[in-house]
């Protein structure tokens, strides 16, 4: 055995192609779970997938006649190219792709058969070199400690330091690295040789070119302005729309701001629907404006008396996600394409100067009115064509920001449908990622005080109900001046309320 | 409209105004296209110049209105109120609406002119008869107060003055100016305040809308003798920042400074406004997209098929107990002799001192000062973004001789601000009105644009990149200007009254180009005609 530096390099080669196999492992079963939540399930059929791809590949390496290095040195640029990319591929083209499982297993697959090859192919252009007792002893000994090197590296350094899309890159890079190499120490300097080391440079400007615009990528998906983890992020020409989830949370932002926690949504839409239709037993038709992720519709439809709702929100990519990707529609029960509902993608105050239909009830769920262009949207103006729409005796519900933050802009949104000629029943419910949070129910006429809460709420009940309408002192009754387009005082309440706070909604 | 559209880069731009490239951070490829918009001038000259011939053919009505402003299509309303339907109105533009007019593009409808009306109080109810009508107050409440449809109102925010760097909320200036300023603004305002509640010795309002129904108390009157300059400087207003504030306003109403309009004027335009509503304050104005262009629209909707544009009356003589018009009808190409029983001429009294004949054009009535104004529309992506306050309807650069400009979108209802339409205004009042009628006219789109940038660029550095479109107007005769001398001097009531059966009907009969005063003139005029034609003593 006289090429023992060749030996070496070849030995610890094995060791980097080990932890690699394991990082990508890890990447694709973190964004596995991310993406698609149920992070169990997700780890064990991402392990259970790579590992038997893996199988797969030792399995096909004894097709494999001759060659072995060449093969080697291929494989090692194909793992990196696409063990490399994966990370990123995967974060961009969760939202296009019709089927992620598809392209996440589909990618598992590909990178588990590659490097299942990786290590058979190690031991026949070794075997030469070594006795087979310390040929397999070594090689196995590589691999398993660069399997704890990676498992280690992957939760302490990678993902807090460099995150998912950068960490892959680099560990693509070094495998295109460790085929350079072996190209080097195996290679028979013929054009093969040549051209095979203009492909691996090539490579490598590539994946270093991919990590260096990691940061971009990352931008790109506002990674950087989220705690959690992005696993969508789109702009439609209304706002921007950015999904992230941790630990099985999956959060909404619209612009920035939060819409929900999937952790405790239930809180917030039961607490705004059902107070308030509830009482209505006889409803059929429910309008709701806003609302576009069809969390309010799923407990809508939890009335049997609900015939029909119409939702009309005015960003067509918002409804289209919430109908489409299956983590969303799971969350809002497939609401959304109940026959029972009619999807309207426009805006509200166009869209009820033209309606001509009346409904028993109305749920107004738009984000808060942060700015003057929102800020008309809670005006008498706007509350005298929702009333317009009502049938006779029927009430309406609107998302009122926080009582204990914006005080005066919780109270002026009341004011503003009393000016309106509304009576109103104010109240409010704790939702542990957004705070204390209110709602105004509102009517032209008393609403009927019978309560009928459908079954399979996981928060309210008739107590928790008549709690909510209580307001203790610190969130009680502030006079205020009602909302109109003409003096916009909800906005300016709201802007002074929520600027004292460093963190908003 | 003849609007000349072309495209030119932003080099071009930059060259125009002689600030060379770097002014404008030149990109290339980044162009947007316009042109000038405005009355045909062909049509305009030929009728100062004569030179239209004599009718071949004759039609007949009862009654003529001449001229589609405000108070030609305030007339014509009228008339059709006391019944007396068979009349025709006649415009030298494709459409009626004068100092109203507006336009429509893609992005949103624009004014040309006018663009608001201050809530009537109770001396016009001309004014809310009208508003009434058109929905613009829905109802009264239990105190008998007006109800304005919410839509209408002007939308917070109203107003921002940029002054050193930022935007602030309001016009009156508030930052960077010494306590002693702040107080002289004050002690200014609550002296307009009195003055709003003052009356004349003859029991009247000392400053009214309509102009005709202010007091004539003779101590009041002798404001007209002197400017507002001088007024403020012997009230001891000699703060910087009020008097830059009482400057744009006396610009903004009467395309003058306060050195060349008369002191009874510039206090009608902080002192005569008693506006009231139940859901709005009494200081509030109505306004639209297209701003007084929507009240023209109403106006013109009430007249059906009774006007015809593009038509130039170049003669109105008595005839056989009537009035006879000779009218150039430019779409037919040909004159007609229009008889009527009366005729109402809705137009600047130097044009109608044209109609009437060659004694009167050189007459008191040809004596107006008329202030000459240039408007632009600019096309934008997105709003522009700028420091400070967020964007408001009226939007004033302090450091600016134009007036700013005013948000077309800003009365919008969609949730999601986009496109929008900025209405830019410019009083030419640096030179003497005649020079700068001539400097203007002979100026080109690309210079007007420069220019408009290079003002707009301080507020709002990234604005050129955001233009699609500017469309640039200049109004000659753009409003009487009333010059000391001008409203009381007794010229300006007898220019009222009626030449036998011609009557006259204009905002520069109450010498002061306001909406309200031409809406009264127009239903005045209208009221004497039918006196008239019912047998019974004239105006």
């Amino acid at each position: 055995m006289t090429d023992r530096p060749t030996r070496l390099l070849l030995l610890s080669s094995v060791f980097v192609i080990a932890t690699c196999g394991l990082v990508y492992e890890l990447v694709a079963g973190t964004l596995a779970s991310y993406l698609l939540g149920d992070s169990v399930m997700q780890f064990s059929t991402v392990i259970g997938v790579y590992l038997s791809a893996m199988g797969v590949g030792s399995w096909l390496s004894g097709f494999v006649v001759r060659g072995e290095a060449r093969l080697f040195v291929r494989v090692q640029f194909l793992v990196g190219v696409v063990g490399g990319c994966s990370a990123a591929l995967l974060f961009l083209l969760f939202a296009h792709a019709a089927s992620f499982r598809v392209l996440l297993y589909g990618l598992i697959l590909l990178v588990g058969i590659l490097v299942g090859l990786e290590i058979p192919l190690l031991l026949r252009i070794l075997k030469d070199r070594l006795e087979f007792k310390d040929l397999v002893a070594r090689v196995f000994t590589f691999d398993y400690i660069g399997a704890l090197l990676a498992s280690l590296l992957f939760p302490l350094v990678l993902v807090p330091h460099l995150g998912l899309v950068r960490s892959s890159f680099l560990f693509g890079i070094l495998n295109v690295a460790v085929g350079l190499l072996t190209l080097r120490v195996l290679g028979d300097g013929g054009r093969w040789s040549a051209s095979m080391r203009g492909v691996g440079i090539l490579l490598l400007a590539l994946l270093g070119a991919g990590f260096a615009a990691s940061g971009k990528i990352m931008a790109w998906s506002e990674q950087s302005t989220f705690s959690d983890p992005v696993i969508f992020a789109r702009s439609s020409p209304y706002q921007r729309i950015v999904l992230t989830r941790a630990a099985g949370d999956l959060r909404l932002h619209l612009n920035g701001n939060l819409q929900f926690s999937s952790r405790d949504e239930y809180r917030y839409h039961e607490a705004l629907v059902h107070p308030g239709l509830a009482r209505f037993p006889r409803a059929r038709d429910v309008l709701v404006l806003g609302g576009g992720d069809g969390l309010a519709v799923r407990e809508i439809l939890r009335h049997d008396n609900i015939r029909h709702v119409v939702l009309v929100d005015l960003d067509p990519e918002m409804t289209r996600l919430f109908r489409s990707q299956e983590l969303l529609v799971k969350l809002n029960a497939g609401s959304l394409d109940s026959p029972k509902v009619t999807v309207v993608n426009a805006d509200a105050f166009s869209w009820l100067a033209a309606a001509t239909n009346q409904f028993d009830f109305a749920v107004v769920d738009f984000p808060d009115p942060s700015n003057f262009s929102l800020g008309k949207l809670y005006t008498t103006a706007f509350y005298e064509r929702l009333g317009r729409v009502l049938a006779p005796g029927a009430a309406c519900v609107i998302q009122s920001t926080s009582p204990m933050v914006a005080r005066r802009a919780f109270w002026c949104v009341d004011q503003t449908l009393r000016a309106s000629g509304f009576v109103t029943e104010p109240y409010h419910v704790y939702v542990p990622s957004f705070g204390e949070w209110g709602y105004v129910l509102a009517s032209r006429e008393p609403i009927p005080d019978h309560l009928r809460l459908p079954p399979g709420l996981r928060f309210l009940d008739a107590d928790t109900c008549a709690s909510m309408f209580r307001f203790p002192p610190d969130m009680d009754r502030v006079p205020t001046e009602p909302n109109r387009l003409n003096n916009q005082s909800l906005v300016r309440y709201f802007e002074e309320e929520w600027s004292k706070v460093t963190t908003t909604p | 409209m003849n609007t000349r559209r072309r495209t030119f880069l932003k080099a071009g731009i930059a060259a125009a105004a002689g600030l060379g490239g770097s002014a404008f951070g030149v990109r290339a490829g980044g162009s947007f296209t316009g042109g000038m918009v405005g009355v045909d001038s062909a049509l305009g000259h030929r009728f100062r110049d004569g030179g239209f011939p004599e009718p071949t053919s004759s039609e007949a009505t009862e009654i003529l209105v001449v001229g589609g402003g405000i108070s030609g299509l305030a007339a014509a309303r009228e008339l059709d109120r006391l019944g007396l339907r068979d009349w025709k109105l006649l415009e030298l533009e494709p459409e009626a609406g004068g100092n109203a007019a507006s336009g429509r593009n893609a992005v949103s409808e624009f004014p040309w002119g006018a663009h608001y009306v201050p809530l009537p109080g109770h001396d016009t109810p001309e004014v809310t008869g009208l508003f009434e009508e058109l929905g613009i107050i829905v109802r009264r409440d239990a105190r008998g107060l007006p109800v304005y449809r919410e839509e209408f109102l002007c939308h917070d925010p109203q107003e921002r003055l940029f002054v050193d760097g930022r935007w602030q909320e309001g016009l009156v200036p508030q930052f960077g100016i010494g306590a002693a300023e702040r107080s002289a603004i004050a002690a200014f305002l609550a002296r307009m305040e009195e003055l709003r509640g003052a009356r004349g010795n003859d029991g009247k309002p000392a400053f009214a809308v309509p102009v005709d129904r202010s007091s004539r108390d003779p101590a009041l009157l002798a404001l007209d003798r002197e400017t507002f300059a001088a007024w403020l400087t012997r009230e001891g207003f000699t703060s910087t920042a009020l008097r830059w504030y009482a400057d744009y306003c006396c610009r903004d109403d009467f395309g003058a400074g306060m050195d060349r309009v008369s002191a009874w004027a510039g206090l009608h335009y902080f002192a005569s406004r008693r506006g009231e509503a139940a859901n709005a304050p009494g200081h509030s104005v109505v306004t639209w997209p297209s701003g007084n262009g929507w009240l023209a629209g109403r106006l013109r909707e009430g007249a059906g098929g009774r006007c015809s544009g593009r038509a130039a009356v170049f003669r109105v003589v008595p005839a056989d107990g009537g009035v006879e018009a000779w009218v150039w009808h430019a779409d037919r190409g040909a004159s007609v002799r229009h008889r009527a029983k009366a005729v109402v001429l809705a137009v600047p009294q130097f044009v109608a001192a044209r109609m009437i004949g060659p004694e009167e054009a050189a007459g008191p009535r040809a004596g107006g000062v008329y202030a000459p104004w240039m408007v632009a529309n600019l096309t934008l992506r997105s709003m522009p973004l700028g420091r400070g306050a967020p964007p408001a309807w009226d939007n004033v650069m302090r450091d600016s001789r134009s007036l700013g400009y005013v948000v077309a979108t800003h009365q919008s209802l969609h949730p999601v601000p986009r496109a929008t339409v900025l209405t830019y205004y410019q009083p030419l009042d640096e030179i003497p009105p005649a020079e700068a009628r001539r400097a203007a006219a002979e100026r080109g789109w690309e210079s007007w644009c420069a220019q408009i940038l290079a003002d707009l660029r301080p507020a709002h550095p990234g604005i050129a990149d955001l233009v699609e479109r500017i469309d640039v107007r200049v109004w000659g005769h753009g409003m009487a200007c009333p010059v000391p001398g001008w409203i009381w001097d007794g010229r300006r009531e007898r220019l009222a009254r009626p030449h036998g059966r011609v009557h006259f009907a204009h905002s520069d009969l109450g010498g002061m180009s306001l909406f309200e005063e031409a809406l009264v003139q127009g239903t005045r005029a209208a009221r004497d005609v039918a006196a008239q034609l019912a047998g019974k003593a004239g105006a």
